[in-house]
């Protein structure tokens, strides 16, 4: 009899399980739709730190000027921002303006938030006073150098290079493109690591009428790839990487595994067909002239195969690379990226190409791609001598076209890896 | 010492391998709270990041990733005649620990028995003259039909992204395949691996003496696979270093490669390691467990609450673990009462060696499962046996496990250290290949796990003891099979050869290495009489404890285990999910 009683609790306990894993926020459709944009804008990327409480704040962000500390967005009423009337979290998000009147840093991404329309904002509102969890952690203070100390500074960068202008659809969008270029312009605010920077740390260009725009920028040295019109992929291949952190050709390394971990995985079918559309509708940039007359896949692939007479860069690629990405530099799809014609392989600059051999990769694990595939890392193993060798050889085997590596550059990322 | 409680779940699983990580992704899907314990460490994908397992002394010698005897100790002795004695280093087999267990460094064999294998005590009956047999043989049926089970196969077949050739597609021979093969209902998921020199020279040799070879089937894969449940394994790339090592590219199908990714991100499941589950504690009537008592990591002892017990450690841990904690009654060889470590056994293997003065093997570039085999010689397909009076058979292969220099076969005669071996390793390292036998194995009256009364683990409890021996059953079938090895070996024109096969006088050597296939000791069955389990792994005595395992085989077969290993418990888990949960009590009536 006992044992009935146990199973009938537990039958009840099976179905509630079963009710709350599908939903973690509370079944109001409007926390839900903001649960679901801040998905979009990645606000747990900068203000949650690890091991303290999710949008809690207190993430270290070196702006190169001093340390700003992510502040915390929890509902609690003196550390968060429970207090936020929903007008007062608006100016927050679209213009950087706490409600004390001080200025946040555009570490905070409002000059691409300015565009959130209100009745998003309503929703993130709602979503953060009733769905998040309250967290009355405080933040260590920000410490800017002089004179980024003085926050009424930021004033002034605002009036010179933040628009604070709304959304502004281009003639001739369809509804698709229209939203995704709402959310890349937007919440996605993938201009802040994709659109060349000025003198100012400012974007040179806030929406898709300038060429400028997700052109391609360069994050503490990294390279990071120009998004427009992505000739490379198909629609469907953007989905993919957005969705999963890989696709036939490539996988996420760096910065972006993060994003694709905490922001586009949780994305709809619709509106990542949608960011894919939009992307495909940007002129793309000209293609950079080759420095160096391709090898051929063939020829590279004979030579590695026969495995006489190698170079330095050959031989270490044999060693540490061919046993996944195959001596034809295709690897295997979604599984090994494509090093033969791969954008980090032929960028004008080598150094994310020198990250990931040094710091390897891993693939996020995400609902529709749950395994977590790790490229280990080979800066304990390879010296910059032969670093540089080797991502010479990757750079200039196959049809590839990128040209040497110099034993300074890889210093110089190693620096930085270190500093990690 | 102050006992710690855990939080109540309703499914704790008793380590982490196949049959726990099976049971574990199942369960939560369903929307239960599983909580797994794995008495080893935690073995992330970082710990075998390329090129770190490419390690043969660290892995395949000092045996990395397996058991130490101090924590899965046991002892052994031929008859009950004898006083067992503990083993101090592995040897005959080598079980896993940690989280992935033994699936995580398997060679990747993934072959199924056959219908009759299954079945074997009918064939035997019907086959047999009455009294032609070894009295003392038990050897009995799988409690369950083909048609039942098959679906399960396709399964885990799926799970591991299979590679190899169909033989028998719906009852329709396919060439290329093993046509002694039961009934699929579809096809092997992928193509088969490439087949090396050795063993293209084997199947080649064997079509023309008559017999029917086919790629062994492979859990190292073909090409990039995602499986059923989302998991992603990358294309083998023949590296060598499979069996005893984890898989440093994402080839080999284990609970980390096609499993674990995905379980871990559900909210409602979490797994311990370094949490040793001593006992299963039962309620006052013994009829349910109502949880298990483990040492965590800081030597705490600790209660886990739970609904339903999964017992998915090794084969011989489950069967001491039911012993420790009463559940059923103990085997009595004498009285043949008592079904908890009834039903032993092992299995044997031998090889000759060829060696050949003009021929490189190229035997470093390679998979674990990589070779040709046959199934000519497995019960119900040949009639030899029963003229002779043995019940069995082999699968006979030439495999090309890996190229790992140490202990790499080298001429008979050729010192085994120093300036004469190393003359022998520059002759005749790579001139060899193997031809091998993986035999049957049947259960007898006298073959069984019990208790030992002298020796105790770290915590007091006594070890497992393991009365088992060959009978001339086996040994005549490696007299048979021997003869059949020479005769192709012969064929193919080697300079010389060497050979392993047991002979007629021969006891069971523990020191050698053969395979960790240890079955039996709490089998499943059709009655509570001779079997510890029922057709669903569910304990006889106590129904909400389940036992997935190689401990749940009546009798080994030619084929590997882990097949059937898997495919039993999704039969099992398939059950708890459908009938248990609805109705809780025993899934078959006694």
């Amino acid at each position: 009899m006992m044992m009935i009683k146990q199973f009938a609790h537990f039958l009840t306990l099976a179905a509630a399980l079963a009710a709350t894993t599908a939903f973690a926020a509370p079944a109001d459709t409007l926390v839900q739709r903001g649960a679901y944009l801040a998905r979009a804008g990645d606000c747990i990327a900068c203000h949650s730190a690890p091991g303290k409480p999710a949008f809690a704040g207190g993430l270290a962000i070196d702006s190169g000027h001093g340390i700003i500390y992510s502040t915390n967005i929890t509902p609690d009423k003196q550390r968060g921002i429970g207090a936020y009337t929903e007008q007062q979290f608006a100016d927050a998000v679209r213009k950087g303006v706490k409600p004390d009147g001080t200025h946040l840093y555009p570490a905070m991404p409002y000059t691409s938030y300015a565009k959130v329309t209100d009745a998003d904002i309503k929703a993130l509102y709602a979503y953060f006073q009733a769905g998040v969890k309250p967290s009355a952690y405080a933040p260590p203070a920000t410490r800017m150098d002089f004179p980024f100390n003085l926050r009424w500074g930021m004033a002034v960068w605002n009036y010179m290079f933040a628009p604070d202008q709304p959304f502004k659809a281009q003639p001739g969008w369809s509804a698709q493109v229209r939203n995704g270029a709402y959310l890349v312009e937007g919440l996605g605010h993938c201009s802040s690591c994709h659109t060349p920077r000025g003198f100012a740390m400012n974007e040179k260009a806030g929406d898709s009428s300038q060429a400028k725009f997700l052109a391609g920028g360069d994050l503490n040295g990294w390279p990071v790839p120009s998004l427009r019109g992505l000739p490379r992929w198909s629609e469907a291949a953007i989905v993919d990487y957005l969705q999963t952190g890989r696709n036939a050709t490539s996988a996420v390394a760096g910065e972006m595994t993060a994003v694709v971990a905490h922001s586009t995985a949780h994305l709809d079918d619709a509106d990542l067909q949608s960011i894919a559309a939009y992307l495909k509708t940007l002129s793309p940039a000209t293609p950079r002239t080759a420095t160096v007359k391709a090898q051929g896949v063939e020829a590279t692939a004979k030579k590695l195969t026969a495995a006489t007479n190698l170079t330095l860069g050959e031989r270490l690629y044999l060693d540490n690379c061919a046993a996944c990405h195959f001596v034809n530099g295709k690897g295997a799809s979604r599984v090994f990226p494509v090093l033969d014609g791969a954008t980090v392989a032929n960028a004008e600059s080598p150094a994310g190409l020198i990250h990931v051999i040094m710091q390897g990769a891993r693939t996020p694990s995400t609902d529709k791609a749950p395994s977590i595939l790790v490229m280990p890392g080979f800066g304990k193993r390879l010296d910059d001598q032969e670093v540089a060798a080797l991502a010479s050889f990757v750079r200039q085997g196959w049809s590839n076209t990128g040209a040497p590596v110099t034993e300074r550059e890889v210093a110089k990322v190693r620096k930085m890896v270190k500093a990690d | 010492m102050q006992k710690i409680t855990n939080d109540d779940v309703d499914v704790v699983i008793v380590g982490l391998g196949w049959a726990g990580s099976i049971m574990a992704i199942e369960l939560a899907q369903a929307g239960l709270k599983v909580r797994a314990l794995e008495r080893g460490p935690d073995r992330p994908p970082e710990d075998f990041a390329y090129p770190k397992p490419a390690d043969q002394y660290a892995y395949a010698i000092r045996n990395k990733v397996f058991a130490t005897p101090r924590d899965a100790a046991l002892t052994v002795r031929y008859n009950t005649g004898e006083t067992a004695l503990p083993t101090r280093k592995w040897g005959a087999f080598a079980p896993g620990t940690g989280v992935g267990g033994s699936g995580l460094h398997w060679t990747g064999v993934l072959i199924r028995p056959t219908p009759t294998d299954l079945k074997l005590k009918t064939y035997a009956d019907k086959a047999y003259k009455r009294g032609t047999l070894d009295p003392d043989m038990r050897v009995k049926d799988f409690p369950f039909t083909w048609d039942e089970i098959e679906p399960h196969f396709d399964k885990f077949d799926k799970i591991c992204g299979l590679s190899g050739n169909t033989g028998n597609l719906n009852g329709q021979i396919q060439p290329g395949g093993d046509p002694f093969e039961g009934p699929r209902s579809n096809p092997y998921p992928l193509p088969a691996l490439h087949d090396t020199y050795n063993s293209s020279l084997f199947a080649a040799t064997a079509k023309s003496m008559g017999y029917h070879p086919f790629p062994n089937p492979s859990a190292n894969v073909s090409s990039a696979w995602t499986n059923p449940y989302g998991s992603q394994l990358a294309p083998c790339n023949y590296c060598g270093y499979c069996s005893k090592y984890p898989c440093l590219n994402y080839s080999k199908a284990s609970p980390q490669t096609a499993i674990l990714d995905v379980v871990k991100r559900m909210p409602n499941f979490d797994y311990k390691a370094n949490a040793m589950v001593i006992r299963v504690d039962l309620h006052a009537d013994k009829q349910t467990a109502r949880g298990v008592t483990y040492i965590d990591e800081q030597q705490r002892e600790v209660f886990q609450p739970a609904k339903i017990v999964i017992l998915s450690s090794f084969q011989f841990a489950n069967v001491r673990l039911m012993l420790l904690s009463g559940i059923g009654k103990p085997y009595d060889p004498i009285t043949e009462t008592g079904t908890i470590g009834r039903n032993y056994a092992f299995l044997s293997n031998g090889a000759a060696t060829l060696f050949f003065k003009d021929k490189h093997f190229n035997s470093f570039a390679t998979a674990g499962a990589t070779g040709e085999m046959f199934n000519d010689i497995s019960p119900g397909n040949f009639d030899d046996g029963i003229r002779l009076g043995f019940l069995g058979g082999a699968k006979i292969h030439s495999s090309q496990s890996t190229g790992a220099p140490i202990g790499t076969a080298l001429p008979p005669g050729t010192p085994s250290w120093g300036q004469g071996w190393k003359e022998g390793m520059v002759d005749w390292y790579d001139r060899s290949m193997k031809i091998g036998i993986t035999t049957t194995c049947q259960s007898y009256r006298g073959h069984f796990l019990d208790l030992d009364p002298t020796y105790k683990d770290p915590w007091g409890q006594p070890l497992l003891r393991m009365t088992f021996d060959w009978r001339q059953n086996e040994l005549k079938l490696q007299r048979y099979l021997r003869e059949i090895v020479g005769k192709i070996a012969k064929e193919m024109k080697p300079d010389f050869m060497s050979e392993s096969f047991l002979g007629l006088d021969s006891h069971w050597d523990i020191t050698k290495y053969v395979s960790t296939h240890n079955v039996g000791g709490a089998i499943m069955g059709d009655s509570p009489r001779d079997s510890a389990l029922n057709r669903y792994l569910q304990s006889w005595d106590v129904h909400n404890v389940f036992v997935p395992g190689g401990n749940a085989f009546p009798q080994n077969f030619q084929a590997n285990p882990t097949a059937t290993i898997g495919a039993i418990t999704l039969f099992a888990a398939e059950a708890i999910k459908n009938h248990y949960l609805k109705s809780p009590g025993p899934l078959v009536q006694a």
